[in-house]
């Protein structure tokens, strides 16, 4: 088989292997919708003060999508590459002739798929509470949507140079990410939050890949391709790279 | 003139031995792990590399696995060094590693499907799952498998890609009597299909089982090579004669067993008496193991 053809083999087996964790589909697919689903009864009819006022439906469902695809790459990426490492699954791969990138580019297509399904499980969910799909953003979202994706892909392989164990890996991951989610907004509208803590969120690149998404998602005003927040989560997404590519391990930490 | 010497082609198509090892050393920071090994790996023979835990053992496999770089010595496996073979080599060899555990999310078949997507030539899957015995769990979850079973897939891996040469780092290691039963019947399987097996092991009764030669390791260095049936002179040591006369026990030992048994019994015999409970035994592989290795660890 060719590149190409070897990446197409091995994401159908991570497309089986993933389907079939609890896990995952938990984490990953249900719990952006439950999460959606009680935001929405919680705050119905409530107004956000962002954008001139927007309805609290319409501005969770572009938040809760942006958790889905940080949870479908760089949190899925960190923990299922984590437990396979430690299982020696990476070292036994490394010892056939399928070239390294093919394996990560497996991966990386089977996160990025994930991403966009959820895109639209929650956008569809999102209508039927009433908050309209912006047909004619749609190169915008997938734009912010592929920057953010193949960002977050970098900083979730990474990641796993930092995480010693399969135990650390839901701990550290959810420690990281958590916090991050309430002071960006993401779970707290966010004219509720502090002026302080927003600067403070917006050293970090989850602050910015919500922004960006949602000016690619919210009609209210402003152009939808907001360049400086993607050019921002661009600019992590390198640094994830260059330090994955310096730190990724095959081999167990454990022995 | 010229010297027109015949050619032997047989040679110049096989790289004979499979694994050459000369001076091999790898030390971390000060510890020296193994200090200048040789060795060498025939083709087709079963290579057991036998020696407690510590002893070197998986620092040298994986070095000739091409995952460790070495700090010193000459290393060739199939006619190239694995610290800069490619993947062409790769397609050449298959590794059992002593602790990989499998996905459990996929199938017997759907984990060697995988792996032969990996492979110019695999060999049939089918034929793989006859080969370790699976035929009725090719559709089972590898986490519904018994530890023996999962072994015995992971064997499978290493070999759908029908490499020339197998690693088995301590294949058995944690397994029950029935288990590992079944894997040494796998392992010897391979001998049939003409692969060359490299074995590591801490399990003497393994060695014995399944090798062609075993070579033994402690402290870094080798303490001994040979057959196990010759291994450490134990064909040339002394017998040992038991038997009981008149409720006492008798314990001879001899290194001419013969002369010294024709003796005994001519004696019983004309005496019209039975030598209660006779016994007549060599030095185990085990006792000489446990001998060379606590010798060398004594000199540590």
């Amino acid at each position: 088989m060719n590149g190409l053809a070897l990446v197409g083999h091995q994401f159908r087996y991570d497309q089986k292997a993933f389907w079939r964790n609890p896990a995952s589909v938990f984490f990953t697919v249900m719990f952006p919708v439950i999460l959606f689903l009680i935001l929405a009864v919680v705050f119905s009819g409530e107004e956000v003060d962002v954008r001139g006022g927007i309805d609290a439906t319409t501005y969770y469902v572009p938040a809760i999508m942006s958790l889905a695809i940080i949870s479908a790459t760089m949190q899925t990426l960190a923990m299922t590459l984590v437990i396979a490492r430690e299982d020696g699954r990476l070292k036994r791969g490394r010892g056939t002739p399928m070239p390294p990138w093919v394996f990560i580019a497996g991966r990386v297509g089977n996160s990025i798929v994930v991403a966009l399904m959820m895109l639209a499980l929650l956008a569809a969910i999102g209508a039927l509470f009433g908050a309209d799909v912006p047909w004619g953003r749609l190169p915008a979202i997938l734009l912010a949507l592929v920057v953010g994706a193949a960002s977050f892909c970098c900083l979730g392989i990474a990641l796993t140079a930092a995480i010693p164990s399969q135990d650390a890996a839901a701990a550290i991951v959810n420690a990281m990410l958590l916090p991050l989610y309430f002071l960006s907004g993401v779970f707290i509208p966010e004219d509720q939050i502090p002026g302080g803590v927003l600067a403070f969120a917006d050293l970090f690149p989850v602050r910015h890949f919500f922004d960006a998404f949602f000016d690619a998602y919210v009609p209210a005003g402003g152009s939808a391709v907001s360049w400086d927040n993607l050019a921002v989560v661009a600019l992590w997404g390198v640094a994830g790279l260059l330090l994955a590519v310096r730190f990724f391990r095959w081999t167990p930490r454990s022995g | 003139m010229r010297d027109f010497r015949p050619v032997n082609l047989e040679s110049l198509a096989l790289p004979d031995p499979v694994i050459s090892i000369k001076g091999l050393r790898m030390s971390y920071g000060s510890t020296e792990a193994v200090r200048g090994i040789d060795l060498e790996v025939e083709r087709g023979e079963v290579f057991a590399f036998l020696g407690p835990n510590g002893a070197g053992k998986t620092t040298t496999v994986e070095i000739l696995e091409g995952y460790r770089r070495r700090t010193g010595g000459e290393v060739s496996v199939l006619g190239e060094d694995p610290a800069g073979a490619g993947r062409e080599w790769r397609e050449r060899i298959g590794i059992v590693l002593q602790s990989g555990r499998l996905d459990p999310y996929l199938t017997v078949r759907e984990s060697l499907d995988l792996y032969a997507g990996y492979f110019r030539n695999p060999r049939p899957t089918e034929d793989v799952i006859a080969l370790i015995g699976l035929e009725g769990k090719a559709d089972e979850r590898a986490s519904r498998l018994s530890g023996g079973q999962q072994r015995r897939l992971d064997v499978g891996m290493a070999l759908i890609g029908d490499p020339e040469l197998l690693f088995l780092d301590e294949p058995t290691t944690g397994f029950d009597p029935s288990a590992r039963r079944q894997a040494w019947d796998v392992i010897a399987g391979l001998r049939d299909l003409g692969k060359t097996v490299f074995l590591t092991t801490h399990y003497m009764d393994e060695a014995q089982r399944l090798a062609d030669r075993v070579t033994i390791i402690a402290a870094g260095q080798i303490v001994a090579q040979g057959t196990p049936e010759d291994l450490g002179e134990r064909d040339a040591g002394e017998t040992t004669i038991r038997y009981r006369s008149r409720g006492e026990e008798v314990v001879l030992r001899t290194k001419t067993p013969v002369k010294t048994l024709n003796e005994l019994t001519s004696k019983a015999l004309a005496g019209d008496e039975e030598l209660e409970g006779l016994e007549v035994t060599r030095p185990s592989l085990e006792d000489v193991y446990l001998e060379l290795t606590a010798s060398s660890e004594a000199a540590e």
